[in-house]
């Protein structure tokens, strides 16, 4: 990247870092990134989209100050410094979620703190805001973020659908009269196991799509 | 003694770290192509685990909860730090790991050959961040009940490593479609295990 020349805040090398991670980059799917906390809040889209929101904040701010710190951190203690400046972010997207979203916050539980041993966060911090410009870091995090929103949601919306027979909370089946015509809702859907098989099929699905990003043994 | 007994089983078998909580997932599918690596790595997070959930459990319950810091004196009965749990768990785990890391250098080198490497890597698994906060959530009451729910979850998490491991080993003479290979089938196959696992639902002792 020229330090020199002024570059305008939307060039398209700055919007490539924001679609990378939305598909062929996918933190969760190419990467595999950030499982952890992924699956588990997926049962339905309500938790999973507020998990997505939180976490692309956490990765997009402490990109950006990480990255206005670059220069100042030293080599040998950086893993702290990012642990720390990820875990201030985090207990403040939890208190933020305790006063304005009790009840999502108590279905995410522990995950919520889990945000900070998010490997997506300290990956992106190691990779790309230790060595790059504020702003290009802060589209980084928003890309890294929505990559990993995406799939969630996806996730979020199978599983609802097929387990619980709603959208978004909306009982969609029920208002179609579907299940008068004997229709049963899956009830493994809304169980764990259920979340590792559809990200599996995701994966499946990606790659069969686009050969380059299949893994050579 | 049986409600200990109680928490083991539970915490090896019904709330599988991997299983249930998918916690420590990263680690898990990087680390699982050999079973003698897994194994190291397993044996790795259970020490961890033993150490570092009493060490939260006592900074919880003499720091960090309403009212605990009362043991200072009289004036410190009404402090609520329980928002810096987070920071304070996560440092308590880093600086652990090093310390452990520090300690088998010196005494065992051997020991520090083989989990040496995975040290490290275990400060930032969401495993042994989990184990603190479920320990903090379900609010267990005393220190044996928070030690033995974090051995436990250390054992239920290498089971799984290793048995994932094993089937991998066995997958490289199989034939897998093309864009299922890698992730993709360990994803799959993590998902029938732990279906195979909720066969212990309900268990109670």
């Amino acid at each position: 990247m020229s330090n020199r020349e002024k570059e305008p805040l939307f060039s398209a090398k700055n919007l490539k870092l924001f679609t990378a991670p939305l598909g062929q980059d996918n933190p969760i799917t190419v990467q595999v990134l950030g499982i952890c906390s992924a699956l588990a809040v997926t049962v339905k889209l309500k938790p999973a989209l507020v998990m997505a929101l939180s976490v692309t904040v956490v990765v997009a701010v402490s990109n950006l100050v990480i990255a206005a710190m670059r220069k100042f951190i030293p080599d040998r203690i950086r893993i702290i410094v990012q642990l720390v400046v990820i875990a201030t972010m985090v207990i403040l997207v939890d208190q933020s979620l305790k006063a304005y979203a009790f009840d999502v916050s108590k279905q995410l539980s522990v995950f919520v703190g889990l945000i900070i041993t998010n490997c997506i966060i300290m990956g992106r911090l190691e990779a790309f805001a230790m060595a790059n410009k504020p702003w290009p870091s802060f589209i980084d995090g928003i890309g890294n973020g929505a990559g990993y929103g995406i799939i969630l949601i996806i996730v979020a919306f199978f599983r609802e659908f097929l387990g619980s027979g709603t959208i978004y909370g909306y009982p969609v089946l029920e208002k179609l009269g579907i299940y008068s015509t004997g229709y049963h809702n899956n009830g493994l859907m809304i169980l764990p196991p259920m979340a590792l098989i559809t990200v599996g099929m995701i994966i499946w699905f990606q790659r069969s799509r686009n050969k380059s990003l299949i893994e050579k043994k | 003694m049986e409600n200990l007994l109680n928490i083991f089983v539970k915490s090896i078998f019904i709330d599988n770290m991997i299983f249930a909580y998918f916690l420590g997932m990263c680690s898990y599918l990087a680390v699982s192509k050999t079973v003698k690596t897994s194994i190291g790595l397993g044996i790795a997070v259970i020490f961890v685990l033993l150490i570092t959930t009493p060490v939260n459990f006592l900074v919880e319950h003499y720091i960090l909860n309403k009212g605990a810091l009362s043991w200072l004196g009289k004036g410190f009965a009404d402090v609520d730090l329980s928002f810096l749990t987070f920071m304070v768990f996560i440092a308590v785990i880093a600086a652990i790991v090093q310390l452990v890391e520090m300690i088998v250098e010196k005494y065992s080198p051997s020991l520090y050959n083989s989990l040496g490497i995975f040290l490290p890597l275990i400060a930032v698994n969401c495993a042994i961040l989990g184990v603190s906060l479920f320990m903090q959530e379900r609010e267990y009451q005393s220190i044996a009940e928070a030690t033995v729910f974090g051995v436990g979850s250390g054992i239920g998490w290498m089971l799984a490593i290793v048995s994932i491991a094993a089937i991998r080993e066995k997958l490289r003479y199989s034939n897998v479609p093309d864009p299922l290979k890698g992730v993709g089938i360990t994803f799959i196959l993590t998902g029938l295990m732990a279906i195979a696992f909720m066969g212990f639902m309900g268990i109670k002792l």
